[in-house]
């Protein structure tokens, strides 16, 4: 091992001849968290699902906290804790039951459990209702008592499969708080895959992007982010963008312009001093513009230079993976 | 953001726990503790099969007890509760609650600890002859109401509750490798339809020599003629009789083979269908 927390070479899987995973590579130092970016179906939970054992490679190898996923499953699964995307919980057990068990199957004695059970019912604040049966939990609370179980070991590595999907802002921005906090104060790694842009934006040390099981790009987001410019401007045009494209990509200024539907995505250096211009010169071309905005860029622009399409638009036209 | 600021920020220590393999009895006791709590939330599970025992030992007697009362020192009650015993414990087992698992993908979260994989199935089956043996109780208590002696003595009652919940852990093993190979409740709950021909051809109801020829011969080659003969033998014999409950404990160890090698056969299956991605 090479002092990373996972180490991933040409990682590969195959469903009946169709590649999920294409020659995936990952070298994920200790301590960092990695946002892996992808629309539904990219190949995310396939790559989780191999790195924390429960999913054989049919291509390449993968080490995590030191020991290879296919030869040394065991050990592997001593050091990592897994949220997968669906809370796995059983409606039937109470919470503090749930927790036991699992402290239970990883060896820890019961004064052990006691104290860990007091700490995560702390840091998922579910009160009273760990004395319930999982079944009467709202999904917020099921997905709570999910990243608990996940961490009764105290894992090296933590594997967060879309861990906020399905929760609403607050809670969506309490989980942010506690994977930044296990990071911070534990030092643990944390490989969280997500469908939304802003998590990644906001958690992530580095993000990779898969699409159709490859990575097609990985780096901090701001790094990914400034490499399509520093600035997008932004103008839905009526009828086909494609035709105003040429129009715009002559403006001084304009690094790169793509064009999808009805939308101009128009990559520069300098916003400010590129709006007019281009504005201008979508008026000399007789395009109709409904509206134009400047922003800063964001991963789903980084994820649309690289692969053509919004991963947002992927995710509504798509099933999940 | 800002209000992630206002969450409550308790301290994680992580120098209280290290996390290593359980070893396998403790992994087994962690599973079937875990089955044993569930039974009362489940009582669906239960009764039935208790009530339908009861309901037929009763009536069972009171529609056959004549026709066989001229026989001296034959006890038709002593003799129809073995067959009672049976229709109690068979195909009660947890395996509806492990195709739970499995849909609730709580099977998954298992598979992502370090727990020995047969230690989930034995776990199960382990909890699964404690309720045996519990679900017998009310059928002894009622037999023993209504004149029924055990000649071995307390001994007696503990081989005759060993052997019906070893029965029932043998034929339990179908509705495990039935549950991991399906994940289908419905497939899990039909397992009880196999019992059917093994219940009925055989002295299930009249003593064998009682049988018409061609099911006194099909009787001859169902394991549970010579369970229901190690079990009779310990209400209507004069004591130990040695080679009827030698003959009832193969018949459970046949039945037990199949259905084990059946059960763990559909457990590796299982892992390796999650290692499939399904």
């Amino acid at each position: 091992m090479t002092g990373h927390a996972i180490h991933a070479e040409a990682l590969s899987r195959q469903f009946n001849g169709t590649r999920a995973v294409d020659n995936v590579d990952l070298r994920i130092p200790v301590g960092e968290i990695y946002g892996f970016l992808g629309p539904n179906g990219a190949g995310k939970s396939t790559t989780v699902r191999m790195l924390c054992t429960l999913l054989a490679p049919t291509g390449g190898r993968a080490l995590v906290a030191g020991y290879d996923v296919a030869s040394h499953p065991g050990q592997v699964r001593l050091r990592i804790g897994v949220a997968l995307q669906d809370a796995a919980l059983d409606p039937k057990q109470t919470g503090t039951e749930l927790l036991r068990l699992q402290g239970r199957l990883y060896g820890l004695s019961s004064k052990a459990v006691t104290r860990r059970l007091a700490e995560l019912s702390e840091l998922i604040e579910l009160g009273d209702a760990l004395d319930r049966q999982i079944g009467t939990y709202s999904g917020g609370m099921q997905r709570r008592l999910d990243l608990a179980a996940a961490l009764v070991h105290n894992p090296q590595v933590l594997f967060l499969d879309e861990p906020t999907t399905g929760l609403d802002p607050a809670s969506r921005a309490r989980a942010w708080s506690e994977i930044r906090r296990l990071n911070k104060q534990l030092g643990t790694t944390i490989f969280l895959t997500t469908q939304y842009l802003e998590e990644a934006d906001e958690l992530a040390h580095r993000v990779g992007i898969i699409d159709r099981g490859k990575i097609v790009a990985e780096g901090p987001p701001a790094e990914l982010k400034r490499s399509i410019g520093s600035d997008v401007i932004v103008a839905r045009v009526a009828g086909d963008a494609i035709a105003s494209r040429a129009v715009v990509a002559a403006v001084p200024g304009v690094l790169s312009v793509e064009a999808h539907g009805s939308e101009l995505v128009i990559a520069t250096a300098n916003g400010a001093a590129a709006i007019s211009p281009v504005a201008l010169a979508l008026a000399s071309g007789n395009v109709t513009v409904r509206d134009l905005t400047l922003r800063t860029p964001t991963l789903d622009d980084v994820f649309l230079e690289l692969t053509g399409t919004h991963i947002e638009r992927k995710n509504t036209a798509e099933d999940p993976s | 953001m800002t209000s992630l600021t206002t969450t409550v920020t308790p301290t994680i220590s992580s120098d209280v726990v290290q996390a290593r393999p359980a070893g396998f009895l403790h992994d087994l006791t962690s599973i079937a503790s875990r089955a044993l709590r569930a039974v009362p939330r489940d009582p669906a599970a239960v009764i039935p099969p208790v009530f339908i025992a009861l309901f037929f030992f009763i009536v069972n007697i009171a529609t056959l007890k004549k026709l066989t009362g001229n026989h001296p020192g034959f006890s038709y009650t002593a003799f129809e509760m073995a067959t009672a015993i049976l229709l109690g414990v068979t195909g009660v087992s947890r395996a509806p609650a492990l195709v739970l698992d499995v849909q609730t993908q709580y099977l998954d979260r298992l598979l992502l600890t370090p727990v020995r994989r047969s230690a989930i199935l034995i776990g199960h089956m382990a909890a699964d002859v404690a309720v045996a043996a519990a679900l017998t109780v009310p059928i002894l208590v009622l037999g023993v109401i209504l004149g029924v002696r055990f000649e071995g003595g307390l001994l007696g009652v503990i081989a005759f509750v060993l052997l019906a919940s070893l029965w029932s852990l043998a034929f339990a093993g179908f509705g495990y490798a039935i549950a991991l190979k399906t994940g289908n409740p419905a497939a899990v709950n039909s397992v009880f339809l196999l019992f059917f021909p093994f219940l009925f051809l055989t002295s299930s109801y009249v003593p064998r020599d009682q049988l018409a020829g061609w099911l006194n011969t099909v009787a001859g080659f169902n394991p549970v003629t010579y369970l229901l003969g190690g079990l009779r033998s310990l209400v209507l014999g004069n004591g130990w009789e040695w080679s009827q409950l030698g003959q009832a404990v193969v018949a459970i160890s046949v039945v037990g083979v199949i259905s084990m090698a059946m059960c763990f056969a559909a457990l590796r299956g299982r892992v390796k269908h999650s290692s499939s991605g399904k």
